[in-house]
C-alpha cells in the first residue's frame, strides 16, 4: 500500500485543485459579490460551468435542481447556493456509482490474470496511461504483461516498448499490421502461462464513428473471452480533459461496443477544466477511475469521487475562510 | 461532418417556418436553440454570445423575402455571419520568396502533429515541391520512429540526427536540406502544454533561430472550451500564421473552428480527416459555413473530382449518361474513379443533404468490393446488356463473386434504377441511389 498513500488524497487534490480552483474561485467570487440568489446570479454560474466544459445539458440540470430547491426550501442567502451545487454535483457522481475510494489500483481478488483493456480515440494518451498503470501495478509487486494490440499506428509498438522498459514489465507484440485480436489472444495466453497478475491490452486509437474499427475492438474483446470467459475484467476508456462535449458521444459509442467499465481522464495538468467528467459520468453512469496529471511515469492518480467533489468546492471554502 | 450541429440548427429553425415576418418573439425562441446547439458544438461561450447578439440584431424586423421562408432567411443571416466569423476567404500556405520554405508545426500532446506533418509533406510533394521532414520531438517515446515510418510510406526524407536538443536538430536539418536541395522543410515538434514554460520557451527559441515561413498550430477538432485558451497562449508566444483542425472525420462538431478564428484572428488553413495520409483538405471558411448549415459542400467534391477524374473519361461518361448508354462496365470504371477520390463516406458527406440522409446508415467501404466482384464475374456481354442476365446467369455470377443471388438481384435492380435516375439526375434520386447502394450488403 506504500506507494498508494503517496498517490492518495494530497496529490489528487493538487492535480484537481489547480484546474477546478479556477472554476470554483470564479463561482465563489460571483456568489460573494451578490448576497441574494436571483436569476442573474444563476446565469453567471451557468456561464462558469459551461466554460468549464460541463456541458449545457448537465449544467442546466444542476442549475434547474438548484433553482427548484431554492424556491421550495426558500434559500435566500447566496452562500447556501454553494452547498446546494456541491450536493447536486455529488448526486450526479453517486448515480454513476463511483465508490473507488482510492484503491482502484489494487488488483481485486478473484481470477488471475486480471485483464484490463484500454480504448479511446486517437491522441488521448492511451499508451502513456498504460505505461503509468503498468508501473503502478509493478511497484505494488504485481507481475504485469502488456499486449501491444495497436498494430496500426506507425511506431506504436516502439512507443509502448519504451514504457514497458521504464515500468520493467513484459510486453507481447507482433509485426506492424498484424491482427490486433491475435496479439491480445497471445498476450493473455502468455500471461496465463507465466502466472501473471495483470494483463493490460493497448489498442489503436480510433474514432468512435468508424464502424469497422469498432467491430475490430469487439473482436479483440471477444477472443480474450475464449481464453478466460470473464476477460477483460476492466475496459478503460481514456478521455482527453481538453475534449468538449464529444466526450459524451465517445463514451456512449465505446460503451456500446465494448462495455466500458471505467474512465481515465488525461492531461488534467493543462488548462482544460475537465468539466466533461461530470457530464460523462453523470449521464452514462460510468465511473472515473484514474486521472493523468503529467508525462512522468508516476503521474497517474486514482480518481476518488468524494475527493473530487471536495476538491471542487474546497477552493471556495478556503477562500471564504480567508475572507471571513 | 458537423452533422450534429446541422441537425440541431435545422431542428431549431423548424420552429419559425411558416411565419411571414421575423419578430423579436419568433427569433428569440429559435436563437435560444441555436445558442444551445453552438454550445453543444463546443463553440466558446463568449463567441456564441457575440454571434447570437449579432444575428439577432440583424434578424429582428427583417421582412421575409417573397422567395424565402423565415427559416431560410435566418439561415441566410446565420450563414453570412458564420462566414464572416471564420474569415471570408480561404487562406493558403505561404512560401518563401527565396531560399527554402520552412514550416513549423506546433500544438498540444495528441493533437495530431506528426500525422499532419506527414500529410502536409505528401500534399506538397504532390504539388511538385521537395519536402524534408524534421523529427524534432525528442521527448515522446518513438515519436521519431513514427515520423520515419510515415515518411517512408510517402517516400519523403526525414532528418532526425542524433542530437537530443530539438534546436540543434533543427539547425542541422536546415544544413541538410541545403546540401540535399530540399526546398520545403516541415518541422514536427513535441506536443506541449501552453502552461509549460520551459517547453514554450524551447519552441520560441526554435522559431527565433529558423525564422519559419509559416507556423501552423495543430488543434484537435474535438477540443472544448479550452481551445480558445490554448490557441491564445500559443499565439501569444509564436504568433502563428494559421491553424490546422484535425480529427474532423469523427462526429465532433468542431466548434473550435469557429472560436479559434475569432479569438486569435488567424485563419484555419487545413482540415485533417483521417489516418490515411491523403486525408488532408484545405480549409474553406465559406464552404465550412454552408456545411454547418446543412448546405453540403458540393464545391469541395467538384474540386476533388477534378483532381482525380480523367477529364476525357468524364466527358465520355457524361455523354453516355445523357444517351442512356451507361453500362455496368462504365459503372465499374466509375467506381474505380470514386475510389481514387477517398473514402466513400467522406465523399458522400460532401453532397448536400447527404449527411442527413445517411445518418444511421452504415457506410460500408467494403460494399464496393462486393459490387466489383459481382461485375467482374459477369461476361463482357452481360456487363453491356444486363437485361440478358437470367436466373442461371445470376446463379453463376453469385457463385463466381462469392455473393448471393439476392445481392446480384439487388445490384441489377439498383443499376436499372440508376440508369433511370441518370435521365433525371435529380438530387432526390442521387440521394436515394447512394442510400440504396450503401445498404447493399
Amino acid at each position: 500500500m506504500g506507494f498508494l498513500d503517496k498517490l492518495k488524497l494530497t496529490r489528487l487534490k493538487e492535480g484537481l485543485l489547480k484546474t477546478r480552483d479556477d472554476v470554483m474561485r470564479k463561482v465563489s467570487r460571483v456568489i460573494r459579490a451578490k448576497r441574494k440568489i436571483d436569476d442573474a446570479l444563476l446565469d453567471e454560474i451557468e456561464e462558469i460551468l459551461i466554460l468549464g466544459d460541463v456541458g449545457v445539458a448537465t449544467t442546466t440540470r444542476i442549475i434547474d435542481r438548484v433553482r427548484e430547491r431554492v424556491r421550495k426550501e426558500r434559500y435566500e442567502d447566496a452562500m447556501e447556493l454553494l452547498r446546494l451545487m456541491k450536493e447536486e454535483v455529488a448526486a450526479l457522481f453517486e448515480k454513476s456509482d463511483v465508490r473507488t475510494n482510492g484503491i482502484a489500483i489494487e488488483v481485486p481478488d478473484g481470477a488471475r490474470p486480471f485483464v484490463i483493456m484500454v480504448v479511446g480515440v486517437n491522441g488521448v494518451g492511451k499508451t502513456t496511461t498504460i505505461g503509468k498503470l503498468a508501473y503502478n501495478y509493478r511497484s505494488s509487486g504485481k507481475k504485469v504483461v502488456i499486449g501491444a494490440a495497436d498494430t496500426f499506428r506507425a511506431a506504436a509498438n516502439e512507443q509502448l516498448e519504451v514504457w514497458a522498459t521504464r515500468a520493467d514489465v513484459d510486453i507481447i507484440q507482433q509485426q506492424h499490421g498484424s491482427d490486433p485480436a491475435a496479439v491480445a489472444y497471445d498476450t493473455l495466453q502468455s500471461a496465463i502461462a507465466k502466472n501473471a497478475d495483470v494483463v493490460i491490452i493497448d489498442t489503436a486509437g480510433r474514432l468512435h464513428t468508424k464502424t469497422n474499427l469498432m467491430e475490430e475492438l469487439k473482436k479483440i474483446k471477444r477472443v480474450m473471452g475464449k481464453l478466460m470467459p470473464d476477460a477483460p475484467h476492466e475496459v478503460l476508456l481514456v478521455l482527453d480533459a481538453a475534449t468538449g462535449q464529444n466526450a459524451i458521444q465517445q463514451a456512449q459509442q465505446f460503451s456500446l461496443a465494448v462495455e466500458v467499465t471505467g474512465l481515465v481522464i488525461t492531461k488534467l495538468d493543462g488548462t482544460a477544466k475537465g468539466g466533461v467528467v461530470i457530464g460523462v459520468s453523470g449521464e452514462l453512469g460510468v465511473p472515473v477511475k484514474y486521472i493523468g496529471v503529467g508525462e512522468k511515469i508516476d503521474d497517474l492518480q486514482v480518481f476518488d469521487s468524494e475527493a473530487f467533489v471536495d476538491a471542487l468546492f474546497e477552493a471556495f471554502s478556503a477562500e471564504e475562510d480567508v475572507a471571513e | 461532418m458537423f452533422e450534429t450541429l446541422t441537425d440541431k440548427l435545422e431542428g431549431a429553425l423548424k420552429r419559425i417556418r411558416g411565419e411571414h415576418r421575423i419578430s423579436e418573439a419568433n427569433v428569440e425562441e429559435s436563437l435560444r436553440e441555436v445558442r444551445r446547439a453552438l454550445l453543444d458544438a463546443d463553440v466558446n461561450f463568449q463567441v456564441v454570445k457575440d454571434f447570437i447578439d449579432s444575428v439577432k440584431s440583424q434578424a429582428v424586423g427583417v421582412d421575409v423575402l417573397k422567395s424565402l421562408s423565415p427559416g431560410q432567411q435566418i439561415v441566410k443571416i446565420l450563414y453570412d455571419e458564420l462566414v464572416l466569423l471564420m474569415g471570408s476567404e480561404r487562406a493558403d500556405l505561404q512560401y518563401a520568396k527565396s531560399g527554402p520554405t520552412i514550416i513549423l508545426v506546433a500544438g498540444l500532446q495528441g493533437s495530431g502533429k506528426t500525422t499532419f506533418s506527414a500529410k502536409l509533406a505528401r500534399h506538397l510533394k504532390e504539388k511538385g515541391r521537395l519536402p524534408l521532414l524534421v523529427a524534432a520531438d525528442v521527448y515522446r517515446p518513438a515519436a521519431i520512429g513514427q515520423l520515419k515510418q510515415l515518411a517512408a510510406s510517402i517516400d519523403v526524407p526525414v532528418y532526425s540526427g542524433d542530437e537530443t536538443s530539438p534546436l540543434r536538430i533543427v539547425e542541422e536539418a536546415l544544413e541538410h536540406a541545403r546540401k540535399n536541395l530540399r526546398d520545403t522543410i516541415i518541422i514536427d515538434t513535441a506536443g506541449r502544454l501552453s502552461i509549460d514554460e520551459a517547453m514554450m520557451q524551447e519552441i520560441a527559441d526554435i522559431k527565433d533561430r529558423v525564422r519559419p515561413t509559416e507556423i501552423l498550430f495543430v488543434v484537435d477538432a474535438m477540443t472544448g472550451q479550452d481551445a480558445v485558451n490554448t490557441a491564445k497562449a500559443f499565439h501569444d508566444r509564436l504568433d502563428f500564421d494559421g491553424a490546422v483542425l484535425t480529427k474532423l472525420d469523427g462526429d465532433t462538431r468542431g466548434g473550435a473552428a469557429l472560436s479559434i478564428r475569432k479569438v486569435v484572428d488567424k485563419p484555419i488553413k487545413f482540415v485533417s480527416l483521417g489516418e490515411k495520409l491523403d486525408a488532408l483538405e484545405p480549409f474553406h471558411p465559406d464552404r465550412m459555413a454552408s456545411r454547418i448549415l446543412g448546405m453540403g459542400d458540393i464545391v469541395t467534391l467538384a474540386e476533388k473530382a477534378q483532381e482525380q477524374f480523367d477529364e476525357k473519361e468524364a466527358e465520355k461518361l457524361e455523354a453516355k449518361m445523357r444517351k442512356n448508354q451507361f453500362t455496368l462496365e462504365d459503372f465499374y470504371a466509375q467506381l474505380q474513379q470514386i475510389k481514387k477520390m477517398g473514402s466513400l463516406s467522406s465523399i458522400l458527406e460532401m453532397i448536400p443533404g447527404m449527411g442527413k440522409a445517411l445518418k444511421g446508415v452504415d457506410v460500408d467501404e467494403k460494399s464496393f468490393v462486393r459490387i466489383e466482384a459481382m461485375i467482374m464475374s459477369m461476361t463482357p456481354e452481360e456487363r453491356r446488356k444486363p437485361a440478358i442476365i437470367n436466373g442461371s446467369r445470376r446463379k453463376r455470377i453469385a457463385g463466381g463473386s462469392g455473393t448471393s443471388i439476392q445481392e446480384v438481384n439487388r445490384l441489377l435492380k439498383q443499376f436499372e434504377e440508376m440508369q433511370k435516375m441518370m435521365k433525371r439526375l435529380t438530387k432526390g434520386g442521387a440521394r436515394q441511389f447512394a442510400k440504396g447502394l450503401m445498404q447493399n450488403r
